[in-house]
């Protein structure tokens, strides 16, 4: 009996300190949550992991920052709503340049960028996509400056023609292709509208899966592309998704390779 | 045995004062003289050997550019998320985790930390304006807060005191530009001026805890010559830790033995009697020689 107050006492104690840290943890834990998904389509350096990995690895030490040559990469700050510390580029302000040595991803030392990325034109930052309503050349002018100052540009964003109306005259719109696109945000930059008609985005929040049990039809993408550049690329998405560039042609076939494209075959003789 | 129990007092001329603060003019300069490293570097391109002489910052950095640094505690939360950080980082904290077991664990905090800027003056603060504890807290709750950011980074998948350290954040906005971030800083300043007495560094902070924990293994300590002491007290009362000179702990072990020990050198300033030094362990250890005569360096 004599121990009894004494246990007592020590029991107390112990579940003052486990709610004590409960209350604590339930707390930072609500934080945690919350920083992770502050921002979750801000756009990475090159050779970022997934997102998860990426903000788990990230120390926040800001050397991929201080390695960049251009005033490209920020840590963000409270005011960016991006996970405070980690680094991350607007293209309005200032795109990647794609540095071919890649400096950022070699100076982190954690590997929250992948040093096994390969050539920086593997790089996959986000998604350029095309506002067709205010873009200029879907207005019928020759624009074309997100086409000329694409790192990648006949690969990464082609310009296609399009049937305009009724009218002879077709208008030339850039579409991009997100198997080339490095979302490097030059486009986005040099874009001449009052506010960027061609915007690098987070891939998961415009593109679609079409599903493995569809077989593709040729797009205007490979009506365009020599068969060479086409097979360097297996998966091309025309964007906007909003208004497919629809200029169905001969090509190559579907990925398999071996599906008649019977579909439309009979329109590329028009 | 028995002596008259003198205290510390403040030495008038500037010589004297300034060997009594001799500990707080080196704490200071090797801060300022840190902090001055990584702002050097970004600001003015400062380069060793033609690379940059101390990029990134205190969580991870490079020094010259060849040889990595990074914080322990922060890899050690990476891994608790399940994720292997590259081996640049996991050299780094080695680097710097053997580093500070030779300057003796929480050297970190009263030598390089900014936080203990910030703090240092929030309790000059508080000692100028009389303040008293508005809450009582445990020195062991910093351990509780340890195991919570190892738990909580495993819980979330991120490094969980990386992501709400106010010391990081201050470090961050120092050297890449003030925003937010010192928010969490000034309230640091405020709960240690206002709340409760060395609030964060000696009773929450688990960065402070984590090198409690490796320091133990430190190779440098504060001796103790118990037959100088006459228990003044003064050394305590300097002390910013709650727990860590205790007098009959260090005249069994002959130094200070506490894992909190952030080898300040603030009892070792005050002492009148020269009872305290800075030693290695090894040796303080084989001065511990029961009922011998005062060594030399102490009082007569």
């Amino acid at each position: 009996m004599s121990e009894a107050p004494g246990r007592r006492h020590f029991l107390a104690r112990s579940a003052q300190g486990v709610a004590g840290a409960a209350c604590a943890g339930l707390a930072w834990f609500a934080f945690l949550r919350e920083e992770a998904h502050a921002a979750p389509f801000a756009l990475r350096p090159p050779g970022a992991r997934p997102e998860a990995d990426f903000g788990a690895l990230c120390i926040k030490c800001g050397q991929c920052v201080r390695a960049c040559p251009y005033p490209t990469l920020k840590l963000s700050t409270a005011a960016t709503g991006i996970t405070l510390g980690t680094p991350h580029f607007v293209p309005r302000e200032e795109p990647c340049h794609l540095c071919e040595d890649i400096p950022c991803v070699k100076a982190c030392p954690t590997g929250a960028l992948d040093k096994a990325m390969g050539p920086v034109d593997k790089a996959r930052m986000g998604l350029a996509v095309v506002d067709a309503e205010n873009c200029l050349s879907w207005q019928g002018l020759r624009c074309e400056v997100c086409y000329r100052v694409c790192p990648l540009k006949g690969r990464a964003i082609t310009i296609d023609p399009h049937p305009r109306g009724l009218s002879k005259h077709a208008v030339f719109v850039p579409v991009v292709h997100a198997a080339d696109c490095t979302g490097c945000g030059l486009c986005e930059k040099a874009c001449p509208t009052q506010l960027a008609s061609i915007r690098v985005v987070e891939p998961k929040l415009v593109q679609g899966r079409i599903g493995e049990h569809y077989r593709r039809p040729a797009t205007t993408r490979e009506a365009n592309v020599t068969p060479a550049e086409a097979t360097a690329a297996e998966a091309p998405v025309a964007a906007p998704p909003a208004k497919p560039a629809a200029k169905p042609a001969p090509g190559p076939s579907a990925p398999s390779g071996k599906a008649v494209d019977y579909l439309n075959a009979p329109l590329g003789d028009l | 045995m028995e002596r008259p129990v003198r205290h510390f007092e403040m030495p008038a001329t500037l010589g004297g004062k300034l060997h009594a603060w001799r500990f707080l003019i080196a704490r200071r300069v090797v801060q300022l003289g840190v902090l001055l490293l990584f702002f050097g570097t970004v600001a003015w391109g400062w380069k060793l050997a033609g690379a940059p002489l101390l990029a990134g910052n205190l969580s991870a950095a490079t020094l010259a550019g060849a040889i990595p640094l990074a914080d322990p505690f922060a890899v050690l939360q990476m891994i608790a998320t399940g994720r292997v950080p590259a081996a640049t980082a996991l050299a780094g904290a080695g680097l710097v985790l053997a580093a500070y077991l030779l300057a003796g664990g929480r050297a970190w905090c009263a030598w390089v930390c900014p936080m203990n800027l910030v703090t240092d003056a929030a309790h000059a603060v508080r000692r100028r304006l009389g303040i008293r504890d508005a809450v009582h807290l445990s020195p062991s709750i910093r351990y509780w807060v340890l195991g919570l950011a190892l738990a909580l980074s495993a819980a979330a998948g991120v490094a969980a005191f990386e992501w709400a350290s106010p010391i990081a954040m201050l470090h961050r906005e120092l050297l890449f530009g003030a925003g937010l971030g010192l928010g969490l800083v000034a309230a640091v300043f405020l709960f240690d001026a206002f709340v409760a007495k060395h609030g964060w560094c000696g009773h929450l902070c688990p960065q402070g805890a984590f090198w409690a924990v490796a320091g133990r293994a430190g190779v440098l300590k504060v001796a103790f010559d118990d037959a100088a002491c006459t228990r003044c007290g003064d050394c305590i009362r300097a002390c910013p830790e709650p727990r860590v000179l205790d007098f009959k702990a260090c005249a069994d072990r002959a130094f200070v033995a506490a894992g909190e020990c952030t080898n300040c050198g603030e009892c070792i300033a005050v002492c009148p009697e020269k009872a305290l030094r800075f030693d290695l362990l090894a040796r303080a250890r084989g001065a511990r020689v029961p009922d011998q005569a005062p060594t030399e360096g102490t009082a007569p």
